[in-house]
């Protein structure tokens, strides 16, 4: 039989937080924006179907960073969760603080009990009548929640993109304003001044998918030529 | 040869809200929970739904009655809903398992429209709902039955289609015209006379309104439209644009428009 090293909780834990950290820090950004029109999701993401950006619900979006599997099984944990409750109880009882806390709950518990933590961070937001009623919640890999205040910004260089961002940021953007802000906040540790429509994911929770839209889902994913006319708007 | 965790977890991965449950939580389930002994006593019962195809899309329209042996027991029921952007459902049967199974096909369709990022396809959408309907056979055999009508645009062939089906969940492509419920027979009669191809949007709302006008002549289970109460049939179009729920305003237009012919012709039918 091997002998077991004996390793302090705390550097047990410091290990796999940097493991994780190491993980997202390695991959993209996604910039999540309160705007007056809604709430946009812009993710730098090449591909055009492995989505980092999807729907939960009628006022729910995600956005995630890191390994794909990893926040795929989440996102989908997270559709049934919804709908489980949408169904059981009233639509109108799903909210995103009970997802946010579901979803806290299971990385907690893989970060403290599995063989490794889960590399994802995690944005869950949740479109109001009016912005004062929008919620913008931040999950990271051991668990930990927080309740953000105008946008989320996770993954790759997530500080220098979220000076850029915190820079530009006012209540009053209308989403064609928030989407520039964001693409411009995506570019910043790049050569180029903008990234082109192609490498952007984005989509949006409508603040008003109901008079505009007839629809009570406010997700909408926008295609490449809705981003190139919105990021080509002059503010 | 898959190692066990593979295996579980393909297992696992399901699109379908129905499988979900059926695993995590069956109580929840409109079907599937063993009745006791006994006979079941008198429930809700909803009646007639006409579905009719016309230039462009399908349409289908329900009266507002619900019955209990000889009792109306709703007169503002809604039977016919949106399954998703390009399909309906109408409901004939007990009134409170159809309503829940309706419930669970909407969820289902969002769901697997949600996991997979893409809309089932028409045919799909068509078998889940037989599949739920024969879930519901064991019910339906102490008297429980639930028989739907289904509809929407078929975005891959570009045309309306319509399904029908029976209580053990064998699913039928209509042609043209269909109509369930306790007054489908004096419905497919009017039907038969009033429909004709390619009929405009319009005239083909008048066509369902007038063929659950016959219905309601002749089966006392179906509502006429009711003027007092201001209650009309509630209809729906689905074409190419997706599904719409037509304005009570047309309908009441529309109904008042067959009543006032049927007074000028002084006939008794």
């Amino acid at each position: 039989m091997t002998q077991q090293f004996y390793v302090s909780p705390e550097q047990l834990m410091k290990d796999r937080a940097d493991f994780a950290r190491k993980g997202i820090a390695r991959g993209r950004s996604v910039v999540v924006v309160s705007c007056a029109d809604g709430i946009a999701f812009v993710a730098e993401n090449p591909s055009p179907s492995l989505h980092k950006i999807g729907e939960i619900y009628d006022k729910i979006g995600f956005a995630a960073v890191g390994k794909y599997n990893e926040f795929e099984s989440l996102r989908q944990a997270g559709v049934r969760y919804a709908d489980v409750r949408g169904y059981s109880y009233d639509r109108e009882d799903v909210t995103a603080r009970g997802l946010a806390s579901v979803y806290a709950q299971s990385l907690g518990a893989v970060f403290t009990a599995e063989q490794k933590p889960f590399e994802v961070e995690l944005a869950v937001a949740e479109v109001g009548l009016s912005q004062a009623d929008d919620h913008l919640y931040r999950l990271t890999f051991d668990g930990s929640i927080a309740d953000e205040n105008g946008f989320v910004v996770m993954g790759g260089l997530a500080e220098q993109v979220a000076d850029v961002v915190r820079a530009g940021w006012e209540s009053e953007l209308d989403l064609a304003a928030a989407m520039r802000l964001a693409v411009k906040a995506l570019a910043t540790d790049k050569e180029v001044d903008a990234l082109p429509p192609t490498a952007v994911e984005v989509a949006v929770l409508d603040r008003g998918s109901e008079s505009s839209r007839g629809s009570r889902r406010a997700f909408r994913r926008l295609g490449a030529e809705d981003i190139t006319q919105l990021l080509a708007e002059e503010a | 040869m898959q190692d066990p965790s593979a295996r579980h977890l393909a297992t696992q991965a399901t699109s379908s809200f129905t499988e979900h449950l059926q695993r995590s939580r069956p109580e929840l389930l409109p079907f599937g929970q063993a009745l006791p002994a006994g006979t079941v006593p008198p429930t809700p019962h909803a009646t007639t739904i006409v579905a009719l195809s016309y230039a462009g899309g399908v349409l289908m329209a329900g009266d507002r009655r619900a019955t209990m042996g000889n009792v109306i027991a709703s007169r503002h029921i809604e039977k016919v809903f949106p399954a998703d952007q390009f399909s309906v459902l109408g409901i004939a049967g007990t009134a409170g398992l159809a309503i829940d199974i309706t419930r669970l096909f909407q969820v289902e369709l969002e769901h697997y429209e949600k996991i997979e990022g893409t809309l089932l396809s028409l045919d799909g959408k068509a078998n889940r709902l037989g599949a739920m309907i024969r879930g519901n056979l064991p019910m339906a055999m102490q008297g429980l039955a639930v028989v739907p009508l289904f509809a929407g645009f078929d975005t891959v062939m570009g045309v309306g289609r319509l399904f029908s089906y029976d209580v053990t969940g064998g699913r039928y492509e209509e042609q043209e015209h269909h109509s369930v419920g306790s007054g489908s027979v004096f419905a497919r009669g009017a039907l038969k006379k009033l429909w004709r191809p390619n009929l405009p949007e319009e005239e083909a709302i008048a066509v369902a309104v007038e063929a659950l006008y016959d219905a309601a002549d002749d089966d006392s289970a179906t509502g006429g439209p009711d003027a007092v109460r201001q209650l009309w049939p509630v209809v729906y179009t689905v074409n190419r644009a997706g599904n719409r729920r037509i304005p009570e305003r047309d309908l009441a237009a529309i109904a008042e428009e067959i009543v006032e012919s049927r007074t000028v012709a002084r006939r008794e039918a």
